[in-house]
């Protein structure tokens, strides 16, 4: 399965809240210590839940 | 492309001080997101708040925004829109501001049907100034000021609203992110008082003394309890206890306050 998007993580807002990771629908994010990575990005299926709930505007979703 | 929000964002405001979880970026992205959606100018926009975690929200927009009195956002923006009704007026603040200080200003904002959008962050608690308990602050629930649980019924800011004569009054909470700026749209399109009520979670002052384990905990509590109108329609009384409605609860057209009164100086002034 091939990434229907690029997810870019601004490390410097981000206050590692979870709230992204939690309902990814296909678990492409995940929790490095304070700070959130993409785990698993050809799951990704550009739903845009991630950038929509991030309430720090670290989430950027580009779709492919 | 991802959205463009930095755009919309005065440069360098961010990271924004708001808690680790907390909504009030969530709203502040749909505000944006339906802020463009009605296509509204920079310098044809005014965004009014009064004190509080919420009413900070106006100073990270770059738009023409006025940072008030504690509560007093509604009574600022009524003389704005008054003096320039041109202007879009848009309030931002949360439960405490806006029902309790400013309770008596809301009221009669909406009562006057003035034109005007309140967006109304509902984190049920005073999170600012230390967590103390709110009008809004569920009964039993804990704050800083109500140790061993809150005795007070808690107040319903959309039947509030409608009592009061809002003539668009809705509600959302901060987990329906792709509800809040449809709402809010269609707040601002709306001609006259117009309450978005966006029940939000705060993790640091509420959400520790309540027994959330974590913000995503309040989150799906968020999920879980909302019940959209025409779902409940379909539902008992027994069903709908402890729940939360969501979507447009009220609308109506009414004469709206800034044109009644040009009617007035017209009449006056031409006789």
């Amino acid at each position: 399965m091939s990434a229907k998007a690029e997810i870019e993580i601004i490390e410097r807002y981000c206050k590692g809240c979870a709230i992204c990771a939690e309902f990814c629908p296909t678990k492409v994010l995940e929790m490095d210590a304070f700070v959130v990575k993409v785990a698993n990005a050809d799951a990704c299926i550009a739903c845009n839940q991630c950038e929509l709930r991030c309430p720090d505007f670290a989430i950027k979703v580009h779709k492919l | 492309m991802a959205y463009d929000y930095e755009k919309s964002i005065r440069p360098g405001k961010l990271p924004h001080i708001w808690c680790p979880g907390c909504g009030h970026g969530i709203v502040m992205k749909g505000l944006i997101r339906a802020m463009d959606t009605c296509g509204l100018e920079k310098n044809n926009t005014a965004l009014v708040s009064g004190i509080g975690c919420a009413s900070r929200l106006p100073g990270y927009m770059d738009f023409c925004t006025l940072h008030t009195a504690h509560g007093r956002a509604a009574a600022f923006a009524t003389g704005v829109k008054m003096s320039k009704p041109e202007m879009t007026v848009i309030c931002c603040g949360g439960d405490g501001d806006g029902t309790a200080i400013g309770g008596n200003h809301f009221i009669h904002a909406c009562r006057r049907n003035i034109d005007m959008t309140y967006v109304l962050l509902n984190n049920h608690i005073y999170g600012m100034t230390g967590g103390q308990f709110s009008p809004c602050t569920p009964t039993d629930a804990k704050a800083s000021t109500t140790p061993y649980g809150n005795p007070d019924p808690t107040f319903d800011i959309s039947k509030l609203a409608i009592g009061a004569g809002a003539t668009f009054v809705a509600r959302t909470t901060a987990f329906h992110a792709t509800q809040i700026d449809k709402l809010i749209a269609e707040g601002i399109k709306h001609k006259g008082m117009s309450v978005i009520e966006v029940v939000d979670d705060c993790p640091t002052t509420y959400g520790r003394r309540n027994k959330f384990r974590s913000v995503v905990d309040m989150m799906k509590v968020l999920k879980e309890t909302a019940v959209p109108v025409a779902a409940a329609a379909k539902m008992s009384a027994e069903q709908l206890e402890g729940k939360i409605l969501t979507g447009v609860l009220y609308k109506e057209d009414k004469p709206e306050y800034c044109e009644q009164y040009k009617k007035i100086i017209d009449r006056v002034q031409g006789a």
